[in-house]
């Protein structure tokens, strides 16, 4: 059976989660009570790594939508890296590179947070 | 090929889209789609059946689903009989602007037009919704090679 997981890491300020396998209309409530409890709990800078993400529709791509305005307006962001070719064409579609940094590797992502 | 058809029933909730997912991209594969159009396609009737279950119904209804293989396409359509609604209303919208302004939903009906070869959906507003959506096996003339997209 396709699953869903995400994993969390803190580095200073950032919080950076980890995403694995598929994400759809079924399973994105999982991040998205991942990513709603980063924000109660004040943590405003989140990177998402999408080294072991498989599969996303676009239920996966309103999460970060959901939450992108909120977050910007307390100071923070979310950041973008690692994705597959399969995976990036989907953002690239619907225009989300123009709207959020989508980095090759983690370790750009956390430089450009620093920066 | 012979016109060939394949069918399912399901209950429209999210936890069939995974099943919805392997039934279609089985198919795609089966008849010789290049790995990124059945990518392509199993996205598309993702969107399109996730359409169905958050919007069409109020509680868990049943999603049909038909696979039409002819010679040179594949056709898929996905009907309920939900609430319907007014696509252009979605269609119409500068989805840069749309998302610049940080909206969510609507982007799945986005998403299927970019996929597919031809789209259509056909919505009676209260009593049904259909959305034909057709990805073709050959382009200009020639038989799709793994290294197109």
């Amino acid at each position: 059976m396709e699953s869903f997981e995400v994993s969390k890491r803190v580095e200073g300020k950032i919080n950076i989660l980890y995403i694995k396998g598929y994400l759809d209309a079924h399973t994105a409530p999982m991040l998205e009570d991942e990513i709603q409890g980063l924000v109660d709990n004040g943590e405003f800078q989140i990177l998402v790594n999408f080294k072991d993400l498989l599969y996303i529709s676009s239920a996966g791509l309103g999460v970060f939508m959901g939450f992108i305005e909120n977050i910007r307006s307390n100071g923070g962001d979310i950041k973008l890296s690692n994705m597959n070719s399969k995976i990036f064409r989907v953002f690239d579609l619907l225009g989300f590179p123009t709207l959020y940094d989508i980095l090759e590797e983690e370790q750009e992502a956390l430089t450009k947070f620093n920066s | 090929m012979n016109k060939e058809k394949y069918q399912l029933k399901i209950p429209s909730k999210t936890d069939n889209l995974e099943l919805i997912r392997t039934f279609v991209s089985r198919i795609s594969e089966m008849v010789g789609f290049t790995d990124d159009d059945v990518y392509k396609i199993e996205l598309a009737v993702d969107e399109a059946c996730a359409n169905v279950i958050k919007h069409a119904y109020k509680k868990e209804e049943e999603i049909n689903l038909v696979i039409e293989l002819d010679y040179k396409k594949l056709t898929i359509i996905i009907s309920d009989q939900g609430i319907g609604f007014d696509v252009n209303k979605i269609l119409n919208r500068d989805i840069k602007n749309y998302l610049a302004q940080m909206k969510v939903g609507g982007l799945g009906i986005h998403l299927i037009h970019a996929l597919m070869d031809e789209v259509e959906f056909r919505s009676e507003p209260g009593r049904k919704t259909e959305v034909k959506m057709v990805k073709y096996f050959v382009k200009d003339g020639k038989i799709k090679k793994s290294s197109e997209s």
